[in-house]
């Protein structure tokens, strides 16, 4: 048991750190909230040059040849900054679905132009009425002479509107009738495929994404028709862990600014600190972020270790979900008035621990899930 | 960053699992009705249940196993913090009465602060359990201000002359000495004026009254020093270092926080409310009650995690300070908690005490609820816990 870093990773941390205080400050995040690409493309290309986007891209495909461990510590990086734009949704989604399922061809001719930046992508997922998981997916997918023709509605698509390729999941007849779904490389460029930007509370990119019998060649269906559902399921789960990552960020930035404002701020007389009342919600928060950061990693260290990890991701998402709201709220509480002002960032991370709540399952979801395996 | 045992501490884990459940009748949890967490109920009453415990002591002596961190120049084996851990954790998971003032803070406190003579006297008999100890610390008023004790111990020739009170005596009348801190200097600094002594129970002037806990146990007591004549050889370490030690010590004690216990105890919940049914329907398929033995699931690998650093920081030649502190805080709530869990489970047959009334677990719950009211409050209040984590570890500023 070791709950600290390597020397290796300590250097992703500082570098990540020191390049993200410099290139993308929180005031990006609220510069570009209105923007309606949301990022900013030539920091997009920086962070490509520096390997972030391939970071657990094999080095044979142009990548770093890293683990999923390092891809966390960068999210975390991400997560401490409110950083935007469409590197979750192109690496954590997009790449490690092509890592994980891809045949080689697809390998070789995605993860290069991945990792050099060059592609954006997003996962669609969610459907009117479908709740968190994999449920009551209604997108079809069907055999079309020597492709497949795709079919349906899907809502949160993260970045959809800017990206190259949507990752779609969809069942079909078959599915229906008791077969298993699909994951579809969609170009988004396709005149069947409709994006239309969603309005959410996080600034966070999102649209909803018409299918309209979108034609897919046989070469764009990742893994063997009809039988992605445990893929799917892996990518979930990857996709909570990573959640936590970007999560433990905001929250530990969250905890470290209120601390510091409580030590500086005074009233009575007094820094605010000196009260037991704030130094008891501060002592709260930290037990809060060490938790988040224990269970986060534990599940990112088996995911990278390819040991299961299905029930790690789904505690690290509960607590991990509970605790950015609990934190975030105090971040508030003890920064007092200015601290729901727009020019203050305290909202920026209130916000987006909500987004990153409801993405891949809240707490309630993850506890059922925890609780499948405990009772049956 | 690692998440997985070595090679080492796996084969060890399963040693101590294979002598536990050699050692142990399975039925032992019965027996032993303690509540993850709390202070109270301890050592079990029955005179079969006591017989057992003493044999099992006698089984850790013969392994070697009361003292696996101690140098080896000592008797011990010299084995890690981390192995402690997990010593301690397979204990606790199978309520082993293996707990011990003696060899969990006494012997380790000695070890670093003690004389040559203080080893000699006390360390021997601590590793073969021949005597047990009490923790003569708080007094009624000195009990979160630990500082402020009033207790005082007067040099006078070879020996000190002991005034005063201690409460929340945990089993000084079944143990045989005090670990007691009493002031030596009365004008001194409130932290650089106090000393740490054993004090044996049968020297003249000590008197016990007994103090029955919230389940009407006999396990906390008043005990009064008047003239008690210690020799001074009894002195641990030097003088009016005590307070010190006393902090320091918290190092052993910080892994003394039972965490398998825990775990135990969502196991047999979660194995009744599988097979258990409420108004007709299976009560696993009750979503308010998944949720909660999800979120107990939850709480738990914290607790685990936050252990299991403390001790990997130990191994660092870390001093958790604000680590523990938040173990303490984190594994206490959870005492309250899982108690929370069990009662709303069970609902009204949580009230249940004995086993022909029909109660579930032989009224393990309803006695639980009651004992872990002392989780939060015994050893450092959760309150003083956040204390300790926001001044000592964030450095905001006292008042």
């Amino acid at each position: 048991m070791d709950f600290e870093l390597t020397k290796e990773q300590k250097i992703i941390r500082s570098s990540a750190r020191e390049f993200l205080r410099k290139e993308c400050p929180v005031s990006l995040m609220r510069e570009l909230k209105d923007d309606p690409n949301g990022y900013d493309p030539a920091l997009w290309r920086k962070m490509a040059d520096l390997g972030w986007h391939g970071i657990m891209i094999p080095e044979a495909c142009n990548g770093m040849g890293g683990s999923f461990l390092d891809l966390a510590i960068l999210l975390e990086a991400m997560g401490e900054v409110c950083c935007p734009g469409p590197f979750f949704s192109s690496i954590v989604m997009g790449a490690t679905s092509i890592l994980r399922a891809g045949s080689d061809a697809q390998k070789q001719n995605l993860l290069p132009r991945l990792a050099s930046g060059e592609l954006i992508c997003s996962m669609a997922l969610t459907e009117p009425g479908n709740w968190y998981g994999l449920d009551n997916i209604h997108t079809r997918l069907d055999p079309d002479g020597d492709g497949f023709i795709l079919n349906g509605n899907k809502l949160f698509v993260e970045n959809a509107h800017i990206s190259d390729l949507i990752l779609c999941v969809a069942g079909s007849e078959e599915a229906v009738a008791g077969g298993g779904l699909s994951l579809a490389l969609v170009d988004r460029k396709n005149p069947g495929v409709r994006c239309t930007p969603l309005e959410t509370l996080s600034f966070e990119k999102h649209c909803r994404v018409v299918f309209d019998n979108v034609r897919i060649p046989r070469e764009n269906i990742l893994g063997a028709f009809g039988a992605a559902g445990k893929t799917a399921e892996y990518l979930l789960e990857v996709g909570a862990v990573g959640k936590c990552a970007e999560m433990v960020g905001g929250i530990g930035a969250v905890f470290e600014k209120t601390v510091s404002h409580a030590k500086n701020r005074k009233q009575f007389g007094k820094s605010i600190g000196s009260f037991q009342a704030v130094q008891h919600h501060c002592a709260n928060m930290e037990v809060d972020v060490d938790g988040a950061r224990f269970l986060t990693y534990q599940a990112a260290w088996k995911i990278a270790k390819g040991i299961p990890a299905a029930m790690d991701a789904s505690m690290a998402k509960a607590w991990t979900s509970e605790a950015a709201r609990r934190v975030t709220a105090l971040g508030h509480q003890i920064h007092g008035a200015i601290s729901f002002c727009e020019e203050h960032d305290m909202h920026l991370f209130y916000r987006k621990a909500k987004a990153c709540e409801t993405a891949f399952g809240d707490g309630g979801f993850h506890l059922e899930k925890i609780a499948g395996n405990l009772v049956s | 960053m690692e998440f997985q045992f070595t090679e080492r501490e796996t084969a060890f884990e399963a040693e101590v699992e294979k002598f536990l459940k050699a050692a142990l009748p399975e039925d032992w949890p019965e027996h032993a009705r303690q509540w993850p967490g709390g202070y109270g109920a301890l050592e079990p009453e029955s005179k079969e249940a006591k017989k057992i415990a003493g044999e099992f002591n006698q089984k850790l002596v013969e392994k070697g196993w009361t003292t696996i961190s101690w140098p080896k120049a000592f008797g011990g084996k010299a084995y890690s913090n981390m192995e402690q851990a997990i010593f301690d954790e397979r204990m606790s998971y199978y309520h082993a009465p293996a707990f011990s003032i003696a060899t969990g803070i006494a012997g380790p406190t000695i070890l670093k602060f003690g004389t040559d003579e203080n080893k000699q006297d006390w360390l021997p008999k601590i590793a073969n359990k021949e005597i047990e100890m009490w923790l003569g610390y708080s007094e009624p008023n000195a009990g979160s201000d630990l500082a402020g004790i009033q207790t005082t111990a007067v040099r006078d020739g070879d020996a000190y002359i002991i005034n005063g009170q201690k409460t929340w005596s945990t089993k000084a009348h079944t143990a045989d000495c005090a670990w007691l801190i009493a002031r030596t200097d009365p004008q001194g600094h409130r932290h650089k004026s106090i000393s740490l002594f054993v004090v044996d129970n049968q020297t003249p002037g000590i008197t016990i009254r007994p103090l029955n806990n919230i389940l009407g146990i006999h396990s906390f007591n008043e005990v009064f020093f008047d003239n008690v004549r210690v020799p001074r050889r009894n002195l641990i370490g030097q003088e009016n270092m005590g307070f010190y030690y006393l902090m320091t010590a918290l190092d052993f004690e910080r892994l003394m926080v039972g965490v398998g216990a825990f775990k135990r105890g969502l196991e047999r919940l979660t194995g009744f409310v599988r097979q258990a049914e409420r108004d007709g329907s299976p009560l696993g398929r009750n979503a308010a009650v998944r949720q909660r033995l999800a979120d107990i699931a939850v709480r738990i690998e914290v607790a685990y995690l936050f252990f299991w650093r403390t001790a990997s920081m130990l191994d660092k030649g870390l001093v958790p300070s604000v680590e523990s502190s938040a173990l303490k805080l984190v594994t206490t709530e959870l005492s309250r908690k899982l108690a929370d869990v069990y009662m709303e489970v069970l609902g009204p047959y949580g009230q249940l005490l004995r086993d022909e009334d029909g109660a579930p677990f032989n009224g393990l719950a309803p006695r639980g609820y009651l004992d872990c009211i002392s989780a939060t409050i015994g050893a450092g209040t959760s309150e003083i816990q956040r204390n300790i984590i926001s001044m000592r570890g964030l450095g905001l500023p006292a008042r």
